[in-house]
C-alpha cells in the first residue's frame, strides 16, 4: 500500500513568503519593531542614559542556566539604575526578562518573568519605587542569539532595562 | 501574495502487513455504537480497517477531487488502511462485484458520484458498503457550492469514520496555530488537515498560546505587540478583538472555562506568575493559585470543576491539579512524578486523562497520563515536541515538532501507533490548538 500520500495545493496565504531557517529571528532593537505606537528616542530622555562611558548605558543582566539570581558582576549596574530612578522620580523603566528556547513557551515566559522580577527586587531594595518599574517577560520569543549552543542560550538568559521614551 | 504550499501527509511508523479477523470487524459494523474499535491483530502493528474508496464518478470535472480528501482523512486517523481501488467509477451499488473487492482485501467499500447542477452547485452522493455481507451500511446525498467541496469530503469522511468506528469524526473541525515567516507572525486557522489556512491576525511581534472558545467562535491568544505579553480574545467572524488581560507585568496562558464564560490567565500582577480567573469580557479578576513560584499553563477539566497546571513549587516543573473554587495553596495536588520536567497539560475531552510534554534526558515528547491509574504513556520519540492539543474525539493529538530545524505540526493517534506530519513549505509553524466540533453537523 502507499506509504506516502503527497498532495499539492496552491494555497493563498496573506503573509509574504520568505526563507526561514531558525525558529526565531534576531531582533536587535525590539522597540523599533513594535507594532504599537512607540515613539522613537524621546528627545527629553536624559543623554546620560545613552553615554557609552556611563554605566547607565549598559542595560543587560545575564544569568546562569536555570538561575534567576542577579550575579555579583551585575550588582553595580543594577544599583546605578536604581540610583537613577531614585534621583529621577519621573523616570520609568520596563524590565524585559528572557529565557532560552528549550522547553514550553509559556513556562519559559514564566522563567523570564522570574529574571525580570529579580532585577526589579534588587532595584527596589536600592531605593527605586515600585511604581517606577514594570517587570515583564518576553520568554523565549525574542532571542538575541538564534544558535542552538550554550553561547546562544547564555546570551538569551537575560533581563533588559528599557527606559520609558526609548 | 499567492504562494505555493506543499502539504505532505507522511505516514510514519506504519505497521508491517497484518491479518485481522474479518468476522470480528463485521460484528463491529453491526454494532455501530461500539465505543472503540478493537480489532484483533496478528503479527502486531496498528489496528486498521481495510477500506477501498473508488474514485467518485465524474469528479475529474470538479476543481477539487473528493476521493483524495476522504482517503487522506481516513488514513490520517490511523484507523484505516487504504486498499487499491483502481478501476472504473461505480455509481450504483448494483454494479459492485463483491468477490473482486474481497480479493483486494477490502472490508469496507465506498462508491460515489458527483454531478454539477445547472446553478453551479455540486451534488455529491456516496454509498458505504460492507464487502463480506454485501450490504449497504449507509448512503448520503449532499448538494454543496463548488467552493465547499473539501468541506463536503470531510463530512463524508466523518460519516464513514463514525459508521465504522462508532466514534465521532473530527475531519470537519478546524485547527489554529502560529506561523512565523521571516520576522512576521500570523495566527492562522485551517481545516483539520491543514488546508484552507487563513490568517486571523498578523504582526511583526510574536503571538503564542492560541485557545479556542468552547463554541469555536473566538480565539484567545497572547500577543507581544506592545513590548510585553497581553491576552486578547478575538471573534473569528468579525475579527474584532479585546484585550481581556492587560495588567501591569506579564499576561499569558489563556484557557477557557467549559461554559465559555471565563478564562484562566497567568499574571505577574501580584508577583511571580500566578493563575487568575477573569470573565471573557475582561471584568471580574480573581486570583486562583497561591504559590511563591511559577504557576502557569492552566487547563480546565471538562466539568469545569478543576484546573491542571504547571508549577515549579516542588523545585522542578511538574503538573498539579487544584479545584476552581476556594483554591488555596494547600489544596493543589501533584500529578506527575516521573522525570524532572513535565509541562503543558491538556485534559482529554472525556476528562479521564491528560496529555502533556515530558522531558526524557534531552528529548521533549508528547505523553499521556491516566488520571485514575496515574499510568504514563509516551506517544512520540522525536526531539523537540511541544504544545499537545487533543482532538475533540480524543483519538488523535495535534502537536508541534521540528524537522531539520523547522517547526511543523504533527498528529499522533492516541495509542501512539500512527504519526503523521502536516507540513507546510513556507514558514515555521508552532503553537497548535485543535478546535471544537462544529455546532451543526
Amino acid at each position: 500500500m502507499k506509504k506516502v500520500i503527497s498532495v499539492l495545493l496552491i494555497g493563498l496565504l496573506s503573509a509574504c513568503a520568505s526563507q526561514t531557517t531558525q525558529p526565531t529571528a534576531v531582533e536587535e532593537k525590539p522597540a523599533a519593531q513594535a507594532a504599537a505606537p512607540v515613539a522613537p528616542a524621546d528627545p527629553n530622555l536624559n543623554p546620560i542614559l545613552r553615554d557609552p562611558n556611563n554605566i547607565l548605558s549598559k542595560r543587560s543582566v545575564y544569568y546562569d542556566y536555570d538561575s534567576f539570581v542577579v550575579k555579583n558582576e551585575y550588582r553595580p549596574l543594577v544599583q546605578a539604575h536604581a540610583q537613577y530612578l531614585r534621583d529621577n522620580a519621573g523616570a520609568r523603566v520596563l524590565l524585559q526578562g528572557n529565557a532560552d528556547e528549550r522547553g514550553s513557551r509559556e513556562y519559559n515566559l514564566a522563567l523570564g518573568q522570574k529574571r525580570a522580577d529579580s532585577v526589579k527586587n534588587a532595584m527596589t531594595l536600592s531605593g527605586a519605587k515600585d511604581s517606577q518599574i514594570e517587570a515583564v517577560s518576553l520568554g523565549e520569543e525574542k532571542p538575541r542569539a538564534t544558535g542552538r549552543d550554550e553561547a546562544s542560550w547564555a546570551e538569551n538568559r537575560r533581563t533588559d532595562i528599557r527606559y520609558q521614551g526609548e | 501574495m499567492t504562494m505555493k504550499v506543499d502539504f505532505m501527509l507522511t505516514r510514519s511508523r506504519q505497521s508491517s502487513r497484518h491479518t485481522f479477523t474479518l468476522a470480528f470487524l463485521l460484528w463491529l459494523i453491526s454494532t455501530p455504537l461500539q465505543a472503540a474499535l478493537d480489532i484483533e491483530i496478528f503479527g502486531g502493528g496498528a489496528t486498521q480497517i481495510p477500506i477501498a474508496i473508488v474514485p467518485f464518478a465524474a469528479e475529474e470535472k470538479l476543481k477539487q477531487s473528493i476521493t483524495a480528501v476522504v482517503a487522506a482523512d481516513l488514513q490520517r486517523s490511523g484507523l484505516f488502511r487504504l486498499v487499491d481501488s483502481s478501476g472504473p467509477a461505480l455509481r450504483d451499488p448494483r454494479q459492485i462485484v463483491y468477490p473482486d473487492w474481497k480479493n483486494r482485501g477490502a472490508a469496507a467499500l465506498v462508491i460515489g458520484s458527483t454531478v454539477i447542477l445547472p446553478d453551479g452547485q455540486v451534488e455529491v452522493g456516496f454509498h458505504l458498503m460492507d464487502v463480506a455481507k454485501q450490504v449497504q451500511l449507509t448512503d448520503h446525498i449532499m448538494i454543496v457550492p463548488a467552493d465547499r467541496l473539501r468541506a463536503a469530503a470531510h463530512q463524508i469522511a466523518d460519516i464513514i469514520y463514525e459508521r465504522l468506528t462508532g466514534d465521532v469524526g473530527v475531519f470537519s473541525t478546524r485547527i489554529a496555530y502560529v506561523v512565523k515567516q521571516g520576522n512576521k507572525y500570523a495566527l492562522q486557522v485551517a481545516d483539520a488537515d491543514g488546508f484552507n489556512a487563513q490568517s486571523i491576525i498578523e504582526y511583526s511581534e510574536p503571538i503564542i498560546s492560541p485557545a479556542w472558545s468552547p463554541d469555536g467562535t473566538q480565539i484567545a491568544y497572547v500577543s507581544f505587540e506592545n513590548k510585553k505579553p497581553v491576552v486578547y480574545v478575538q471573534t473569528l467572524a468579525t475579527r474584532s478583538r479585546k484585550a481581556v488581560a492587560n495588567f501591569k507585568g506579564s499576561n499569558s496562558a489563556p484557557a477557557w472555562s467549559p461554559d465559555g464564560k471565563k478564562l484562566a490567565v497567568v499574571l505577574s500582577l501580584q508577583g511571580g506568575s500566578q493563575i487568575f480567573l477573569v470573565n471573557a469580557d475582561g471584568s471580574g479578576l480573581q486570583r486562583l493559585s497561591q504559590s511563591s513560584g511559577i504557576d502557569t499553563e492552566p487547563n480546565f477539566s471538562p466539568d469545569g470543576q478543576s484546573i491542571i497546571f504547571t508549577s515549579d513549587r516542588g523545585g522542578s516543573p511538574q503538573i498539579y491539579r487544584m479545584p476552581v473554587t476556594g483554591a488555596a495553596s494547600g489544596t493543589a495536588e501533584r500529578l506527575t512524578f516521573e522525570g524532572s520536567y513535565n509541562v503543558s497539560p491538556h485534559h482529554s475531552r472525556d476528562g479521564k486523562s491528560f496529555t502533556f510534554i515530558h522531558r526524557n534526558s534531552a528529548r521533549f515528547n508528547v505523553a499521556v497520563q491516566d488520571l485514575a491509574t496515574r499510568q504514563v504513556q509516551l506517544l512520540t520519540d522525536s526531539r523537540f515536541d511541544e504544545s499537545p492539543s487533543p482532538a475533540p474525539n480524543d483519538k488523535m493529538i495535534l502537536y508541534a515538532t521540528e524537522v531539520k530545524g523547522r517547526g511543523i505540526l504533527a498528529v499522533v493517534s492516541s495509542d501512539g501507533k500512527t504519526r503523521q506530519e502536516l507540513s507546510m513549505q513556507a514558514g515555521d509553524v508552532r503553537e497548535p490548538a485543535w478546535g471544537p466540533l462544529p455546532r451543526v453537523r
